[in-house]
């Protein structure tokens, strides 16, 4: 399976929406070690300036990495996931991500290169919130490396 | 939390390094939280049936570790504006545990904005594991 280079450019209908709740909030802050009160207590959260408690700022990956599904799953693509690594990945925020937000995604196939038998796919997610207004970029670099059939 | 104010910071301020622990059941954790629930960063015998050494770690649990301790230095999760990094080497994860150590340093300060700009160094048995690592927030 070889990647298909004629996908670079490809920008896919908007998924989700995606909730996001305070538990899921919790469980990441917990799990990447961030202690902030922010991610737990609702009050804590308020008197830092936000409507509810708020997401570690990598836990947007969460949301954009199920949009890139319909870029990575798509048969046509000729992705195959079992080589693929992440190869860099960014976010800008243009607000935190807020309990109760229903986020949908909009992912654009930037780039794709090959060098040296390996590809490096660029996806650039825009996360929107249910006003339409957009909370994180989030770019993400995979490489499918090469070698296989 | 007290948030660091931008009149308390210079240029060339470091931080670290801070050493994070990882173990077998943080990244059960990470996987659960995040929903990337690839084998390799969770089972030692297929990780090891696709060649790698044993268990790794997500990058990402790596790259939302130092953003952990980069928050925290900073005073508050919601002050990183911006988050990028390349992923260099991996974060071997035996049966036993492994560890990060992080450390970061201010390279550029707008004081009328109160924002800056961090570079983050992150290793694991003394590879950096994070290249290009680099953050901007926003200080009170």
């Amino acid at each position: 399976m070889a990647v298909n280079p004629d996908f670079q450019g490809r920008v896919y209908p908007p998924s989700g929406p995606y909730a996001v709740s305070a538990a899921d909030i919790a469980a990441f802050a917990r799990a990447v070690g961030s202690a902030d009160p922010v991610h737990t207590d609702p009050q804590a959260a308020r008197a830092a300036g936000y409507p509810d408690v708020i997401a570690p700022p990598t836990m947007a990956v969460r949301y954009a990495q199920q949009c890139d599904r319909a870029y990575v799953a798509d048969p046509e693509a000729g992705i195959d996931y079992s080589r693929v690594v992440h190869g860099e990945q960014s976010f800008v925020h243009h607000r935190p991500i807020t309990a109760g937000d229903e986020l949908t995604g909009t992912v654009t196939v930037r780039s794709i290169k090959t060098a040296g038998g390996h590809s490096m796919i660029t996806l650039v997610t825009g996360l929107a919130d249910a006003a339409g207004a957009q909370v994180a970029t989030c770019t993400s670099t995979i490489v499918v490396r090469g070698g296989g059939q | 939390m007290t948030v660091r104010t931008a009149a308390s910071v210079r240029v060339g301020d470091t931080f670290g390094p801070i050493t994070v622990p990882v173990s077998r059941q943080s990244l059960v954790d990470y996987a659960a939280a995040s929903g990337d629930d690839n084998p390799i960063h969770q089972n030692e015998e297929f990780a090891r049936g696709v060649g790698l050494p044993d268990v790794i770690a997500h990058g990402m649990w790596t790259m939302g570790a130092t953003g952990s301790v980069l928050a925290d230095w900073v005073g508050g999760s919601g002050r990183i504006l911006e988050f990028g990094t390349r992923f260099s080497a991996m974060v071997v994860v035996p049966v036993d545990g492994s560890a990060i150590e992080v450390s970061g340093t201010v390279t550029s300060l707008d004081e009328g904005s109160g924002q800056a700009v961090v570079e983050l160094t992150t290793s694991a048995a003394g590879a950096k594991v994070l290249s290009r690592c680099r953050a901007t927030v926003q200080f009170g």
